[in-house]
């Protein structure tokens, strides 16, 4: 420890003796872990104290209820778009969106990605072009696609698989770079040709990186779908905001900001609980 | 033993190439075994081409092992030793010369060559067993043929009740246990081994030594072993190749004459301390080469 520098071996010996002080828990030790319960206590408190911010400039009025609803506004609000059935709606036709546009993106990405990962060739046929595009910002985008795809569902399908699939294939791409070389090596000296080197080796090999790369890019999805409903849509959770800002609903857009908050996260919790249940191999990596 | 003739075929019965042996002939061995050798390696080099040029890490070098040696390659680190032992397992192409396995040229990785890395390179998505079953599933043996397998080896390598874990439940000494297994599934001709025993800790180290040797007057295997711990060298080995530093040839053979049952109290032994000191005065010099070389290289600029 660095306080016993320099205390004499005779000093340190009486003190070893003697009961050493638990260190005190220190909520600011550079990687080191706290106690559960301050864990627990610190991300619970994370929620209550900005709703009880919210609570109370709501209840007390000291700001306009148009700018910002009561919470009981937004829970009957939450109670009447669920009962008659809008919300569930906006909800289904959304998650159809990112379902498909991710799913479109990922059957994509994800075999070409781990093309470009493994073949110099592919690569260079490849990964340049989609290392360009995905720094062009999704908004810049959709006027593009309004006129070459119209305002249909396929558009906004569109929109959602511009913004994942470059972003996928790159990170598809690193993250089967990143398989240790003496993996492969091994696999060579055990006389695994080139084909079963790709599919009993790489491919598998891979498959904690996909799941992770597909839990990050999900996110971002959500993002482009929202983009694509505040823009020219007539349904799903961001049109739904949307409208409720024309009519001043203030209370309606928080409940489609929650509403797309809680997905997201369910989202998350889903790849967390799937994960370790599809590839118990994996080693844990600390979030 | 486990039933071999399938994949050995292609190897067997092949004819001796009387072409003289330039650096270190037959000196020292100590079971006289005139026939034909199971391993050349013929005055193989390599060269990387680098934004400045060409460097040399290994210089034309030469050595021949015969069936159930076990051959160490000592030398300080950069010294090209691993580069040599990845061109005798065709991971890697040599510039110059050529290795020959049973008089056929190496050109490939195979699994008639089984290696050991020092990093630990299971597949971690498959278990204890499946591991063991990778080599002989890749060749196209039947599941009930490689499930023997795997048995013998596992027994070999006293892992049987590991079968079913995954290698991230595995210690790292158990982990190259079981690397040791899945090479040897294979039946291989010679086993290459680079610093398996490297990154674990010394009394782990001690037990997979002997656990090697118990190996290989088993299995009879022919072991091609590279390390830079002197006493591992000694302790394993019938010869002992010291390289110099880079660009590395080979510098001294010593003769290793314990015979095949070694056991710990040889460490302690007059002869064995003898031998160690004789190959750590040939790498110290080496050693302090490699330092000089790298303190000249960093104030160079100044």
């Amino acid at each position: 420890m660095a306080t016993r520098v320099g205390v004499s071996l005779s000093e340190a010996a009486s003190a070893a003796t003697t009961r050493r002080r638990p260190p005190s828990p220190g909520l600011f030790r550079l990687g080191e872990d706290i106690p559960r319960a301050v864990y627990m206590s610190l991300a619970i408190a994370s929620f209550v104290i900005p709703f009880v911010v919210w609570c109370f400039l709501a209840y007390r009025h000291m700001v306009s209820t148009l700018i910002m609803p009561t919470p009981t506004d937004v829970v009957t609000s939450f109670y009447k778009l669920v009962s008659d059935g809008t919300l569930w709606a906006d909800a289904k036709i959304s998650i159809y969106r990112i379902g498909m546009g991710f799913f479109l993106s990922a059957i994509l990405a994800i075999p070409l990605g781990i093309l470009i990962g493994a073949y110099k060739s592919v690569e260079a046929a490849h990964e340049p072009m989609a290392g360009f595009i995905r720094y062009i910002p999704v908004p810049a985008l959709i006027p593009l696609v309004m006129v070459m795809a119209g305002i249909g569902e396929g558009a906004k399908i569109l929109l959602i698989f511009l913004g994942t699939y470059f972003q996928m294939v790159i990170v598809v791409a690193d993250v089967t770079r990143k398989v240790p070389r003496d993996l492969l090596n091994a696999a060579r000296t055990l006389g695994a040709n080139r084909r079963q080197l790709l599919f009993n080796v790489l491919l598998p090999a891979t498959l904690p990186g996909l799941m992770d790369t597909c839990r990050t890019l999900i996110g971002w999805a959500w993002t482009y779908l929202v983009i694509a409903e505040v823009v020219a849509t007539d349904s799903g959770l961001g049109y739904h905001i949307m409208k409720a800002q024309r009519f001043f609903r203030t209370d309606e857009i928080f409940v489609g900001i929650l509403v797309l908050g809680l997905l997201g996260l369910a989202t998350d919790m889903l790849f967390k609980i799937v994960q370790p249940r599809l590839l118990p191999w994996a080693e844990v990596q600390k979030a | 033993m486990v039933e071999r003739g399938k994949m050995r075929s292609d190897f067997v019965g092949g004819s001796v190439l009387a072409r003289e042996n330039t650096t270190f002939g037959l000196a020292s061995r100590n079971e006289a075994s005139v026939s034909s050798p199971i391993l050349r390696v013929d005055q193989v080099s390599k060269e990387y081409d680098t934004k400045k040029g060409p460097i040399t890490v290994l210089e034309p070098t030469s050595l021949t092992m015969q069936t159930r040696e076990l051959v160490s390659i000592v030398g300080p680190s950069g010294c090209g030793k691993s580069t040599l032992l990845h061109i005798v397992g065709g991971l890697v192409q040599p510039t110059g010369g050529a290795v020959y396995l049973e008089d056929k040229e190496v050109t490939e990785p195979g699994p008639e060559r089984g290696m050991v890395f020092q990093a630990y390179t299971l597949f971690p998505w498959q278990t204890v067993r499946q591991n063991v079953q990778f080599g002989p599933r890749m060749q196209g043996i039947h599941k009930e043929e490689r499930e023997k397998i795997a048995n013998h080896f596992l027994d070999a390598v006293g892992l049987h009740g590991f079968r079913d874990h995954y290698p991230k439940q595995l210690s790292g000494g158990m982990r190259q246990r079981v690397a040791i297994a899945r090479a040897l599934a294979n039946s291989p001709r010679i086993l290459l081994m680079d610093e398996p025993f490297g990154a674990l800790d010394a009394q782990t180290r001690a037990v997979m030594q002997d656990l090697l040797l118990d190996i290989r007057s088993k299995e009879h295997t022919t072991t091609l072993f590279i390390t830079h711990d002197i006493d591992e060298a000694v302790y394993l080995s019938d010869r002992i190749f010291v390289m110099t530093a880079r660009p590395g040839h080979f510098k001294a053979e010593i003769p290793v004459a314990f015979g095949a049952d070694r056991e710990e109290g040889l460490r302690n032994s007059l002869e064995f301390l003898k031998i160690r000191k004789e190959v750590y005065e040939l790498l110290h010099a080496e050693g302090k080469a490699v330092v000089d070389a790298e303190i000249a290289a960093g104030s160079s600029p100044h």
